[in-house]
This record gives structure tokens, C-alpha cells and sequence, in this order.
């Protein structure tokens, strides 16, 4: 399940919803990311986040098909949110559930890797004084590449 | 053809959206890039380093070499920085 929101999420209510009234779930991983301030000394006031929303629905529900194909997985879930967001707040999580550990292991790492460096998403940094885009990472092109997903 | 810019290629073109007529069979988005620098203004800034802008066809990821067709959704904007 793909869920695109301003709003925050509750992981414990979250995880709760999805391993109740399931009896072949023998283990759930999650990845929570937080907004972390990494302007240096400048006085991060708070981050924008702007996104496609077509496409980004699009890529998420392929990208959990893929998922869902490569390993044997119960249940999927992937929140990631949008607009203001402060220091702390929580932006983005992806949980997955299955009967053994390896596949939700392995399935939330790969959907996290794809997420960085496909889904169209871009944080803007407000500071006191001045605004910036956050560039993007090479090392996250690195860690999508071991799945061989890029084009 | 319905164009869209994200982040600060919006900022620096100064609109989110617009309506370009494909000119010709076997248009690229290259062509379509090069046509749009001719603008001047902010999309010649824009598009200045075509490097660090990804484009999206329909929502799908290409390469600049995607050709294109009448009543495409057609999005440029910089490397995604989500998560």
C-alpha cells in the first residue's frame, strides 16, 4: 500500500494495522527516515517538500510490484510525506512483512534504495536568511545500482 | 504536449506548466530542450546544464533521446532528493 501525505503517521498504529488478523507473518522490518538538519551552522527553520504526484504514485505501486515479485511478501507498506516539515519529523517509512526474515530484510532495503534515487520528490531548505534545493547524492545512484534497477 | 517543471526549474522558467505543440515527427526530448533554450530568459538558465535536469515521459523515467508524441505529459526537473 502506497500512502502520499502531509499529515504525520504513527509507526506503532501502523505496523499494528498491518500484522492484525494475519497468521503468516513471522516478521516485519521498517525503515523510519527522519528530516535530519545537515545545513552546518546555517539555522535550518524547516524543509519543503515538493513532489509529482502522478509519477510518484506510479513508481511507488511499480516499485512494490517489483518488490513483491523478487521476494515472497505478505504485506507492503510505504508512506512518504510532502510540504513543511521540521527537524525530527518523520518524512518517510517503509515497512514489509513476511513468513521469514531474508525477504523483509532484504525488501525494504530495496525499497528505500529505489525510493532515494526514482521517486520524485525534492527538499528545499529554509533557512533565516536564505533558501536552497537539496542536491542529490551519487552514493544513493551507488546503493540502487546493487539492485539493478536503473536504466 | 503538456510540459511541467518541478523545483527550481519551475523557480528559474518561472512557470509550472504549459501547453507546446510537437512540431514534427521524430522530435526528441533534446529537441524539444534545444527549442525551449531558444526562449532565452529562464529557460535558457534552466536548462543551462543539462547534466543535473532528468525528464519524465507519461510519468516513466527516459533519456533524452525519447522521442516524442502529440498529448505526451512531458516533466523536467532536477535529480530527485526524497527519503
Amino acid at each position: 500500500m502506497i500512502r502520499i501525505q502531509t499529515h504525520d503517521f504513527d509507526v506503532g498504529l501502523e505496523t499494528q494495522r498491518m500484522t492484525e488478523a494475519q497468521t503468516a507473518i513471522g516478521g516485519l522490518c521498517t525503515f523510519l527516515g527522519l528530516v535530519r538538519d545537515f545545513t552546518g551552522d546555517k539555522n535550518l527553520e524547516r524543509l519543503t517538500l515538493e513532489h509529482y504526484p502522478e509519477m510518484t504514485e506510479k513508481q511507488l505501486e511499480n516499485i512494490e510490484q517489483e518488490a513483491r515479485r523478487r521476494w515472497d511478501l505478505e504485506e507492503v507498506l510505504i508512506i512518504h510525506r510532502f510540504g513543511d516539515l521540521a527537524v525530527g519529523d518523520k518524512i518517510v517509512f517503509v515497512a514489509t512483512a513476511a513468513a521469514h526474515r531474508k525477504d523483509a530484510f532484504e525488501s525494504c532495503q530495496f525499497l528505500m534504495d529505489w525510493l532515494k534515487t526514482k521517486a520524485p520528490f525534492w527538499k528545499k531548505e529554509i533557512c533565516e536568511n536564505e533558501e536552497h534545493w537539496v542536491e542529490a547524492k551519487a552514493q544513493d545512484d551507488d546503493q540502487a545500482h546493487r539492485w539493478d534497477i536503473l536504466k | 504536449m503538456n510540459v511541467i517543471y518541478f523545483a527550481w526549474l519551475k523557480e528559474k522558467i518561472g512557470i509550472a506548466t504549459e501547453q507546446v505543440l510537437l512540431p514534427h515527427e521524430a522530435y526528441n526530448v533534446a529537441d524539444l530542450v534545444s527549442d525551449l533554450k531558444t526562449r532565452g530568459g529562464g529557460y535558457e538558465d534552466a536548462f543551462e546544464n543539462i547534466a543535473i535536469v532528468r525528464v519524465a515521459v507519461n510519468q516513466d523515467h527516459v533519456n533524452f533521446d525519447h522521442v516524442l508524441k502529440d498529448g505526451d505529459e512531458v516533466a523536467f526537473f532536477p535529480p530527485v532528493t526524497g527519503g
